[in-house]
């Protein structure tokens, strides 16, 4: 039983690490670097927040998010493809952009610079632990997002453009890819993937709060660099993350290990991988050029 | 500039037909291009006609506008001025989807293949057998089998292009071509990565190719090649197409003067410029004080290359002072290695570089440099120069050192230098402030050479010294390289011109496979005597 | 030996002047290009947020100029936020001189405020005032920069990129000092330490009467310093001439004989010295202790900086004078317009710098040629 209860509050906090790193596995697969996963997540998560609230269904919600992840990717999109800026810099620039936009519509609509009024939730308000969770359709999309991004990298042929345009731009364009439609495509798709897992913390705590995301969007590009870049791979780091966290809340009793150190692990790994201690972690080529 | 403003020759070469004996429609006719990248006018009223189903030369120097002129047929890149029509149906401006879709293909000099993806998935990116978006991998794998066996280009379908030969992945992007359904095949400098076996082998499938209808339009600057294959020759220069001549009625000669137009070309391109008698007779003198001098000496040398353990494997020279050791070789047999390594630049796995008597296999660029060593390196734009940086600062590169008193540079000295060595090596313009970037081709060259040969050195490194410079630089840094060679300083020349090596040398050794397959004096070298060992074919133990 | 004594009489270089003219042109642009991009994004997308809220634009704006540049105690704050920024501008630019993206300077600058505190706290209370601050100065720095040091070393060492490197250890080091500061160092009930004991730095105040209130100090001329001492270190020394070798093209400064690994860890050791440098304006100018979350975002609002400053020192303190103004401006304003209006107006910015100086530069030349 405790298993099971472990179980679940691992996928519970593993569906937004989930969601945004396919986001930014599959803009990083197509050369975009995806610093903006953090801000797509927040804009998800106010959307959510917003639709629910005046919308009064989940559903609505989930799919005011998902059009605020494809606004804000949108931004990036253009910023880095058609203007060819630093994608490091645009990246850090969506963040800025959604902690402030969030915060400057929430003091608009609510009168208020920390939380939402509680909106609708999916699921029965009175089922608690591993039942509530099983009626979140949100969560089984989440643990089916990762196997499904799979399948359209390595088996589709969107998947074969993606890996081309990611690794040598030049090439795939010199045969008729429309490379920055690819690009579009996939930061679009990133930003509408990661901004589910936004929507899914903001409809799980039945509110947005300011910053809302704390962080985790980059946890979610740590899990896509420690899984090199690999969909399946990029998932389980995701659990492992989420496993390490959820150890840590059920020890906090104990008092064994700060709680500070079990939130470093990520970055620890990932750093780790980047340094190429334990099997180098080689990023697509591409990345980060937005070339002619 | 209009297209009217080309030379007359240009007109000239837009001639249809004047191979004559094939279809009156040519399979491509391009008139009056122009096309121009900021200060460069890389083609200007461009013409050429190709009849269907020849295999054709587009021949001319480094930066000549070939490259330029067929990236325009191919459609990537939009021309400012001029007409292109392919089978006789104006497609001027097109795009590389439509030039793709109307077949023509373009082998681009630097591989066009994504090194993570198999051969198969190579070959179809871009036209995938698919059903509802689901890439068929079977059916890419059956078709490009199959048109491998059809079309002889022998290719392991399901290997990763990043474990392929050089020459299999030029097969692969042959066949990345044919299998978009090329009618007309357009080849920039594929030989530039080949050994000779496979050229061969590339000139059996491209004769194959045009067999079966296609038309075959091959870039080169290489004349053996021209002579080898083609069947007509247009001529560019300067960006410009001053010549249009069939194969079989011109000879090397007439091409290179149309190439350079004018008449010295081959005596500049040096054929040989000393004569023998001299160049035994210096041979023999600085032989003597070579001995004493031991200026640069190489024992055993094991250097690992990108991709093969032993890129230099077990090589030894000396090079005496005062003389010019010539390495040639087909591209990629590693001299670049070699250099590098004796540079600096590459870890040497074994073996030992010693340099006016000292040991300096171990030490690093900036205590070689200090120690007597000079270098031009093969690639200005990468390594030679930092093109953002000034002039007079390129001109200390290397040497910031020397021109710096406890940490802080000094602004006079670099200033002085520069001015000294611009005006000692005539380079333009003149202003010191300039960033590098802005100049010509040649007068970058020049700021490399004025650099490397003002400061005070034993040996030089001379890696392919006058590639991509013009005819006028290339006659000036030659004078250079001798006269440094004849103040005593000992010079190691790697160029992939054998023509270059030849004029220069005092003695030539040849270079295949990582290993010296050769070592001659001057005297008794040839084109005929050293093609053998280039392409493998011969190996002596004399080196 | 080399070209110093060179045989030749010196001629002198006969300047192409319309070759210097046509320099100084293209020098000015690239300077002026971005803060004016900036402000013109700022008042357009401004006025819309404004509206957006019911309010007057020109209303709007007019207080945020007389909340900031209109009074001591406005240009005080101004002051006081531009030279935090100014140290993690600096940071940023200085490893970008490099070729190397710093996004780490949240964490140093964290980590450099905490070896200030901690030097304040471990001085004796007597300590002359000028050796204290030295000591504690010196320990921001080097807390700092050992930091920075740590993607420096796995770069030079693992070739590990320097992006992800200095992101994650951004929360790391935040991680860990929160635990070191709420496990052992904290006053109860707070999040922050003691007050340090020696090292603070007099406020502007203290000497200028008008700038009563304002967080400014003389941390300013630490910073100022810092400044000059980059801009020199740069375009000065032999080490700036092979770090800036390495940013443009690495393989020609290890052809001039750099080695590069070592230039790169250093570069991002002395960033994030720099950056640390930033922590001693609050630590000892301000506060006189070390808090939890004191950097609130400084670290990554110093990109910003240093793109709008096009790396360069002097473009650095103009950038970090103008988003401490909007940020400032964002106090002032909030009786009518919610301050957040100004983090929307800086990610705008970013954003708009980013993508339309590369754009606005190439239709410029482009109406140049015509």
């Amino acid at each position: 039983m405790t298993l099971l209860l472990f179980l679940a509050q691992t996928i519970r906090i593993a569906v937004p690490y989930l969601f945004a790193a396919a986001g930014g596995a599959l803009a990083e697969r197509a050369g975009i670097v995806s610093l903006s996963l953090e801000g797509y997540m927040l804009g998800g998560a106010f959307g959510a927040a917003i639709g629910a609230y005046y919308g009064e269904s989940a559903w609505i919600g989930v799919m005011a998010g998902v059009a605020v992840g494809f606004v804000l990717a949108g931004m990036h999109a253009v910023g880095t493809i058609r203007f060819k800026a630093d994608q490091i810099v645009t990246g850090i620039a969506i963040n800025l952009f959604a902690v402030g936009i969030t915060r400057f519509l929430l003091q608009l609509a609510f009168d208020s610079s920390s939380n939402s009024p509680r909106v609708v939730g999916f699921g029965a308000d009175n089922v608690g632990g591993a039942l509530a969770l099983a009626s979140n359709p949100l969560v089984w999309v989440g643990v089916v997002v990762m196997p499904a991004l799979a399948f359209v990298v390595y088996r589709t042929t969107f998947g074969l453009r993606v890996r081309a345009v990611g690794e040598h731009p030049d090439a795939a364009a010199s045969v008729g890819v429309p490379v920055n439609r690819v690009r579009y495509a996939a930061v679009l798709g990133s930003g509408m993937l990661a901004a589910l897992g936004g929507a899914y913390l903001a409809l799980d705590q039945h509110q947005f709060t300011d910053s809302m995301t704390a962080g985790r969007g980059f946890i979610a590009l740590a899990a896509v660099i420690f899984g090199r870049w690999d969909p399946a791979r990029a998932g389980l780091a995701c659990l492992l993350f989420a496993g390490a966290e959820t150890l840590q809340i059920r020890l906090q009793a104990a008092q064994l290990v700060p709680s500070q150190f079990v939130a470093m692990i990520p970055y620890v790994l990932t750093i780790v991988a980047v340094a190429g201690v334990v099997g180098r972690s080689v990023p697509p080529s591409a990345l980060g050029r937005t070339s002619e | 500039m209009k297209a009217s403003g080309a030379a007359p020759e240009g007109a000239h070469g837009a001639t249809p037909g004047a191979g004559g004996a094939s279809s009156p429609v040519p399979a491509v006719r391009m008139t009056g291009v122009d096309k121009r990248f900021g200060a460069v006018q890389a083609n200007r009223g461009a013409a050429i006609s190709v009849a269907s189903g020849e295999i054709h030369a587009l021949v001319g120097e480094n930066g000549a506008g070939k490259s330029t002129l067929m990236k325009v047929l191919s459609g990537m890149l939009v021309p400012d001025a001029g007409t292109i029509a392919v089978g006789g149906r104006d497609v001027t401006g097109w795009t590389t989807a439509q030039a793709i879709a109307a077949g023509v293909g373009m082998v681009h000099q630097h591989f066009m293949l994504i090194p993570t993806l198999t051969v198969a998935e190579n070959v179809v990116l871009g036209r995938e057998p698919a059903s509802v978006g689901t890439f068929d991998r079977a059916r890419a794998l059956h078709d490009v089998d199959e048109l491998s066996k059809q079309s002889g280009l022998i290719v392991p379908a399901d290997r990763l292009v990043a474990d392929l030969s050089v020459g299999e992945a030029q097969r692969v992007e042959i066949l990345k071509t044919l299998y978009r359904g090329a009618r007309i095949l357009l080849l920039d400098e594929p030989t530039a990565v080949l050994s000779p076996p496979e050229v061969t082998e590339l000139w059996g499938v491209l004769r194959r190719v045009r067999d079966a209808g296609t038309t075959i339009i091959l870039i080169t600057h290489k004349l053996d090649e021209v002579m080898a294959v083609t069947e007509q020759i247009t001529v560019m220069r300067q960006g410009m197409t001053v010549a249009r001549m069939a194969t079989r009625e011109t000879t090397p000669e007439g091409i290179a003067h149309a190439m350079v137009g004018r008449e010295v070309d081959l005596a500049v391109r040096g054929a040989r410029v000393r004569s023998e008698e001299e160049a035994r007779d210096e041979g023999g003198e600085e032989g003597v004080r070579g001995e004493e001098r031991g200026a640069l000496s190489v024992q055993n040398l094991v250097v690992r290359g990108a991709r093969v353990e032993r890129a230099v494997n077990d090589v030894s020279f000396t090079v005496r002072a005062g003389e010019i050791l010539g390495i040639a070789g087909v591209e990629g047999n590693g001299q670049t290695e070699l250099l590098e390594a004796i540079a600096g630049l590459r870890r040497a796995t074994s073996g030992e570089i010693v340099l006016g008597g000292k040991v300096v296999t171990n030490e690093s660029v900036r205590a070689r440099g200090d120690a007597g060593l000079s270098h031009i390196p093969e690639d200005r734009h990468q390594r030679g120069l930092v093109l953002e940086y000034s002039v007079a600062d390129n001109l200390i590169l290397g040497q910031q050192h020397r021109f710096s008193s406890r940490g802080a540079m000094d602004r006079h000295a670099v200033a002085s230098n520069g001015a000294t060595q611009i005006a000692a090596f005539d380079i333009r313009p003149t202003d010191p402030a300039l960033a590098v970037r802005t100049l010509s081709g040649g007068n970058q060259q020049k700021v490399v050479i004025a650099r490397e040969l003002s400061r005070d050195f034993i040996a030089l490194l001379a890696a392919q010294p006058t590639r991509g410079v013009d005819v006028g630089a290339i006659e000036f840094i030659h004078d250079a390289l001798r006269k440094a060679r004849d103040a005593g300083k000992a010079i190691l020349l790697v160029s992939a011109e054998l023509r270059e090596v030849l004029s220069l040398s005092d003695r030539i050794a040849v270079m295949y496979g990582g290993r010296i397959v050769a070592m001659m004096p001057r005297a008794e070298a040839s084109e005929e005597i050293l093609g053998p060992y280039m392409t493998g074919a011969r190996k002596s133990t004399a080196a | 030996m080399s070209g110093h004594t060179g045989a030749f009489a010196e001629p002198t270089p006969v300047p192409d002047a319309t070759a210097r003219a046509m320099r100084r042109r293209a020098a000015l642009e690239e300077a002026l290009l971005p803060p004016l991009v900036a402000l013109a994004v700022i008042l357009v997308a401004g006025d819309l947020l404004i509206l957006a809220y019911g309010e007057a634009p020109g209303a709007v704006w007019r207080l945020l100029a007389e909340g900031t540049w209109g009074n001591a105690y406005g240009i005080g704050q101004v002051l006081y936020k531009a030279t935090t920024l100014t140290c993690t501008g600096l940071a940023v630019a200085f490893a970008l001189r490099a070729g190397l993206f710093n996004i780490g300077a949240e964490g140093q600058l964290a980590a450099g405020g905490f070896g200030a505190a901690l030097a304040g706290l471990a001085l004796p209370a007597g300590t002359p005032s000028l050796v204290a601050i030295v000591i504690c100065v010196g320990a921001a720095a080097l807390c700092g920069g050992a930091v920075g040091a740590v993607p420096g070393v796995l770069r030079a060492r693992f070739g590990a990129h320097e992006v992800i490197v200095t992101i994650m250890m951004n929360f790391i080091v935040l991680a860990l000092l929160n635990y070191v500061v709420a496990a052992k160092l904290h006053v109860p009930e707070t999040l922050h330490t003691p007050t340090i004991r020696a090292g603070a730095v007099p406020r502007l105040a203290s000497s200028i009467e008008a700038f009563h209130g304002s967080a400014a100090s003389w941390t300013i001329v630490i910073v100022a310093a810092a400044v000059i001492g980059v801009a020199w270190y740069l375009f000065r020394t032999r080490a700036g001439f092979e770090l800036r070798a390495v940013g443009l093209q690495p393989a020609a400064a290890e052809y001039g004989g750099v080695n590069v690994p070592r230039a790169w860890r250093n570069a991002l050791m002395l960033s994030g010295a720099i950056a640390g440098l930033g922590g001693v304006n609050y630590v000892l100018g301000y506060k006189g202790y070390y808090e939890d979350g004191f950097a609130g975002g400084a670290g990554f609002l110093g990109i910003a900086v240093a793109l709008v400053g096009r790396n360069h020192p002097l473009g650095v303190v103009i950038a970090a004078l103008f988003f401490a103004t909007l940020s400032q401006g964002g106090l002032a304003i909030n009786a009518m317009v919610p301050k957040q209006m100004v983090d929307v107006l800086q990610g705008i910015v970013i954003l708009a710098v980013a993508a339309a100086v590369p754009e606005v530069r190439r239709l410029v030349r482009q109406a140049a040629r015509r």
